[in-house]
């Protein structure tokens, strides 16, 4: 990503694109938001359904603590406001995946108001940022799920998703490219999973955004928007908007009108439609739930969320780069995901612990082998930190061997990819195959002397200034010794030995 | 403020209740008969004065995350969920198709 | 001994616990009373004798193996069909759910099985129970068994909306019913039928499993013929629910046990406001009477003003509507109840037929009404107003209840009308309520006890109204009325 700017160039001229999103994330939790049914997800259709989840007659829905408290820690997390008075509203419509005929939601008074969240606008530069304004979060119902490809002439309801709880995160109009979006949403999830009140497991639904765009000249007021509703991934958010302002200026060139909607995104295509069945003029009658009091909050209930809130990824990427001395790159992106951030830290106390030495001693240490080795060799074996075979103490002891001396890095990769395969802990292979480091000066100084013998010619144009050459003597010198010679004698040996 | 046809006929369309010409012709006198009457609240003075959000002082009550603590209002109860169903199959409800 | 089906609640369940009787023979009595009566009366959508022989027998058994008894150990009772019994049709008189059997059993009908009660069947009501007449049935009308002095036969009114409570209990189809209060559902009709009634505080009783009307408003509560009677179901229907996030996490209090119709002590508050110009002079001398009886009992009678009285009305026209309209958007033809699917209906057409064929045209028009006044454009000066109107007249008792204790108005402003007599405006209807719509607005407890009757022998009712969560209060001025009323008329078998 760059800091320019974005801009659509059109027949006519420029246009910026204006994009707000609305996110919905399921709270994790247990149980619905206001029944006892599971959330668990993949469950039998309608077996996770409560008589409250039917809207059976005379059903009353109850609030459930946690979901509360989860959306109150997520709006301490992104510094918002937390409205201690809060409030339920009914949304009344009509729809097959609806069994109340109102969604239980707040708009008149949300439980979370104003908050932010910075986004970075260049990878390899995660200070270079552009705040985001959130306007509100509200807790609300999901609806159930309609399934029209099992019948000729039915659609197929499944209410297990019916009154599982929701955030609905609501930012300001401030992004302007798809970038932005892509970077925004990332961002969000990010948040949401280092607070655990989401798993953010997009491709299961548990995060969904509704994508507003709207396009103008720069510098004039805002344009008509559309809204494109239950887009489930990063890139097809960015997809989305990159499509719809396109369609947006198109429309508008050709002398038309933007159309305030709602729109479909379909994946295959990366194409936006307009979504007429849900474009019957919608009046939602919203009014205060009568079947629950106004929430209210106490200073303990708020204290407790915010004492039970971890340390959020900037202010962990920071204490990376100021306490642990890392580089920003790396410090973002080890703390891009709690997952990553979590092993991570295990593998620096660790490491630190079976080298005797202070965390911010192997940190650099750490993050460079956690960043350039093993993620590669994960990659290669198609795991991931969840899924890797080598534990982070597995690790750590794999790494004190390399700061105390034992083994060199390049021994380390052999090691790690024996441990890999399931050969066995970094000590055992070190020791079954005989790799620990040398310091035996005098085999050192046999090979040295092979090697310069054997390359005389590039012993002369050293000699002759190419100082380059050191390097190959190095690297040949530890060839010899199998790699297993430490490197600092082997450059002290080289350099007296070429006078 | 009153209604006419047209605005019966939308009201009613959002409240999901087929009604006939005949229907709308004698719902709109009684409507308006109604709202005329309930308009006299606007000659109170309510200034300053909150709606009321609880008619019994009481606040919110919220439950534990406990799932099926209460079989009454748990899950795991898809037959009787769908036993009135007038259209259920396969464990689902069935409703005519809806295109998206 | 007196005829099993003329004892009371109270009388029953201390006959059953001395071995005066068998709990099955009470059963059997009145279940031989209900089929005798349901051609004619109407009072009940179905009956279901079985029910109440079984849990009488479960008693019977339960005495023999000398285990305790529950407060209404073989009480055979009537419930109102807007409360949903397990395995028994659950209606709320709207052919929208006919044949709807749900797997459920509500809060205050289980309270009551648990404390020994037997159902005897579910009792017709006004659709939805929205209705001052029982008219708006889509189970056909229930006659009141009262007739006029002058042999004047056309059927009456038995109020409404609990109307099948109030003729089974006055008819002695059974010693005491359930009922639901909205805005006057308990009170309106138990002042028709001359029995007595009382809706609770807002939250005493659970709504849960009780098809919802008005949300805000609906509360459940007893209908018998004594104050004592009221006191012993009330006392079993109830208590806190975790289920419904309105009930009031408040123990209940032992009524029957605090009776005492001695108020000396006590101020009852009687409204200049609720003294309306033309007012019926029978209920206007039913009401000074109903004053003289309380100061006879030892209280002092201080006027007081509740100065929004006359928007009362216009305020629960709005909300209670509103409410309704979200809360009947569930019977849409999906889960359960009726579905009307014409040739080729989408779902939204669906929808559309199946809610037309299935409520009433009472139903229609609040839904209508409560469409209309949370449609965009209108809901601040339609709803967020009568909210706020709503907070004027909670505020007019709270300070009235500094001055006294209890309020005592008339509970209707005639007594029982002809059927069809009113339906046709729905205006005038809504107007029966006058009396009974600002203490539901204000979430306040009140009760009707019969006073007596008027010049064509109908039965007039006299309303005690008080402070939230004084049920003992109102209910000791209710009994200090029925100690002096000693009213003891009832209708006239002719069915
Ligand atoms: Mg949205
Ligand atoms: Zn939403």
């Amino acid at each position: 990503m760059t800091d320019s700017v974005y801009r659509i160039q059109g027949a006519t001229g420029e246009w910026e694109v204006v994009i707000g999103l609305e996110v919905h994330a399921q709270v994790t939790s247990n149980s619905k938001l206001f029944s006892g049914a599971a959330t668990a997800f993949g469950a039998e259709p309608n077996a996770q359904v409560s008589l409250v989840d039917a809207a059976m007659p005379g059903m009353l829905p109850v609030p459930n603590r946690e979901c509360i408290r989860q959306a109150v820690r997520t709006g301490l997390a992104i510094d918002a406001q937390i409205n201690k008075w809060s409030r339920f509203d009914r949304k009344n419509y009509f729809y097959a995946d609806l069994p109340q005929g109102y969604q239980i939601s707040q708009l008149y008074h949300p439980l979370v108001g104003e908050g932010a969240i910075d986004i970075a606008l260049d990878d390899k530069d995660p200070e270079n940022t552009k705040r985001i304004g959130i306007e509100r979060i509200h807790v609300e119902q999901d609806a159930g799920k309609l399934m029209h490809d099992q019948h000729p002439t039915m659609s197929y309801v499944d209410l297990n998703r019916s009154g599982v709880a929701l955030m609905e995160i609501v930012s300001r109009p401030d992004m302007r490219s798809p970038a932005e979006a892509g970077a925004y949403l990332a961002k969000l999830r990010t948040i949401l999973r280092y607070v655990g009140s989401c798993d953010g497991n997009m491709d299961q639904g548990s995060m969904r955004a509704d994508v507003n765009v709207s396009v103008r000249r720069p510098g004039e007021p805002f344009g008509t928007r559309t809204e494109t509703k239950n887009v489930n991934s990063v890139r097809f958010v960015m997809a989305t908007v990159e499509h719809e302002a396109n369609r947006q200026v198109d429309v508008l060139e050709s002398g038309g009108k933007v159309v305030q909607e709602t729109r479909l995104f379909d994946p295959d295509s990366g194409t936006t439609r307009s979504m007429r069945s849900k474009e019957d003029a919608h009046d939602y009658r919203y009014f205060p739930d009568p079947d629950l009091l106004p929430l209210e909050l106490t200073d303990d209930f708020i204290e407790e969320c915010r004492a039970s809130l971890p340390e959020l990824p900037d202010a962990k990427r920071h204490r990376y780069e100021n306490a642990l001395g890392l580089a920003a790159y790396a410090a973002g992106v080890l703390t891009a995901e709690v997952e990553t951030a979590r092993w991570f830290e295990a593998l620096l106390a660790e490491t630190a612990k079976a080298a005797g030495k202070r965390e911010a001693e192997v940190a650099k240490q750490a993050s460079n082998w956690l960043i350039s080795e093993f993620f590669g060799a994960l990659n290669k074996l198609g795991k991931t930190l969840d899924t890797s075979p080598v534990g982070h103490e597995a690790a750590a002891e794999l790494l004190a061997l390399v700061a105390d001396g034992t083994i060199s890095g390049s021994i380390a990769k052999q090691v790690l990819e024996k441990m890999l395969a399931g050969e066995g802990g970094a000590a055992e292979i070190v020791e079954r195959e005989g790799l620990k480091q040398t310091s035996d000066t005098g085999a050192i100084e046999a090979a040295v002397a092979k090697v310069l013998a054997d390359n005389a010619d590039k012993v002369e144009q050293y000699k002759g200034g190419k100082e380059a050459l050191f390097g190959f003597f190095v690297g040949q010198t530890m060839k010899a010794m199998q790699g297993k010679a430490n490197p600092q004698v082997v450059n002290e040996l080289l350099k007296k030995a070429l006078g | 403020m009153s209604v006419d046809t047209a605005t019966v006929a939308k009201i009613a369309s959002l409240a999901r209740l087929k009604v006939t010409d005949a229907d709308l012709a004698a719902m709109v006198p009684e409507l308006n008969g109604i709202l005329a009457w309930v308009e006299q609240l606007g000659e109170v003075d309510v200034t300053g004065v909150e709606p009321m959000t609880a008619v019994i002082p009481n606040t919110l009550r919220l439950r534990d995350d406990v799932v099926n603590a209460d079989p009454l209002t748990g899950g795991g109860i898809r037959d009787a969920v769908l036993a009135n169903a007038p259209a259920a199959e396969h464990g689902f409800f069935g409703v005519p198709k809806v295109i998206e | 001994m007196t005829e099993l089906t003329e004892l009371t609640v109270a009388e029953i369940r201390d006959g059953v616990a001395g071995g005066a009787f068998k709990a099955v023979e009470v059963a059997e009595a009145f279940n031989a009373n209900v089929a005798a009566a349901q051609a004619a009366l109407n009072a009940f959508i179905v009956t279901t004798p079985y029910k109440a022989i079984e849990a009488a027998a479960r008693v019977d058994a339960d005495r023999a193996a000398g285990k305790a008894l529950g407060k209404l150990a073989g009480v055979p009772i009537g419930m109102k069909d807007l409360f949903a019994t397990k395995g028994v049709q659950t209606t709320a008189a709207s052919h929208i759910l006919e044949g709807f059997t749900p797997e459920y059993e509500s809060t205050v009908s289980r309270n009551l099985w648990n404390a020994g009660a037997g159902m005897l069947g579910k009792l017709n009501l006004d659709q939805f129970a929205m209705g001052s007449s029982n008219e708006t049935s889509a189970f056909g009308n229930v006659v009141s068994p009262w007739r006029r002095w002058d042999g004047d036969t056309a059927p009456l009114a038995p109020g409404g909306s609990s109307g099948g409570s109030s003729a089974a209990v006055s008819a002695r189809l059974c010693p005491a019913a359930t009922g639901t209060d909205t805005g006057g559902s308990i009170r309106q009709p138990a002042a028709f039928t001359g029995i007595s009634g009382i809706k609770p505080t807002y939250g005493r009783c659970s709504r849960w499993g009780i098809v919802a009307f008005a949300s805000s408003l609906d509360q459940a509560g007893p209908m018998a013929r004594t104050v004592r009677d009221c006191a012993i179901m009330l006392e079993a229907m109830a208590g806190f629910d975790p289920k419904d996030a309105t009930s009031l996490d408040l123990p209940v209090p032992a009524w029957e046990a605090g009776l005492n119709p001695d108020l000396r002590g006590k101020k009852v508050g009687v409204p200049r406001e609720y003294r309306l110009d033309g007012m019926d002079g029978e209920v206007a001398a039913s009401w000074d009477q109903g004053i003289a009886w309380l100061k006879d009992a030892g209280a002092e009678v201080v006027e007081i003003s509740l100065p929004h009285t006359r928007y009362a009305l216009p305020t629960y026209y709005i909300i209670a509507p509103a409410e309704a309209s979200s809360n009947l958007a569930r019977y849409d033809g999906v889960r359960y109840g009726l579905r009307d699917l014409p040739d080729g209906a989408n779902l939204q057409e669906m929808y559309a037929a199946t809610r037309a064929a299935g409520f009433g045209a009472e139903v229609k028009r609040r839904i209508l009404i409560g469409t209309y006044v949370l449609s965009a454009g209108f809901y601040d000066a339609y709803y967020t107003q009568a909210q706020k109107v709503r907070t004027l007249i909670a505020r007019d008792f709270e300070k009235a209840f500094e001055q006294c204790d209890v309020i005592l108005v008339p509970t209707t402003p005639s007594a029982a009308f002809a059927l069809g007599e009113k339906s046709a405006d729905p205006l005038e209807m809504y107007l029966n309520d006058v009396f009974s719509v600002p203490a539901s607005l204000a979430g306040l407890p009140a009760m009707s006890v019969p006073a007596g009757l008027n010049g064509q022998g109908l039965p007039l009712g006299l309303q005690v109204i008080g402070r939230p969560f004084d049920e003992q209060g109102v209910l000791n001025a209710g009994l200090a009325i029925e100690s002096r009323a000693a009213f003891h008329a009832k209708p006239e078998k002719w069915w």
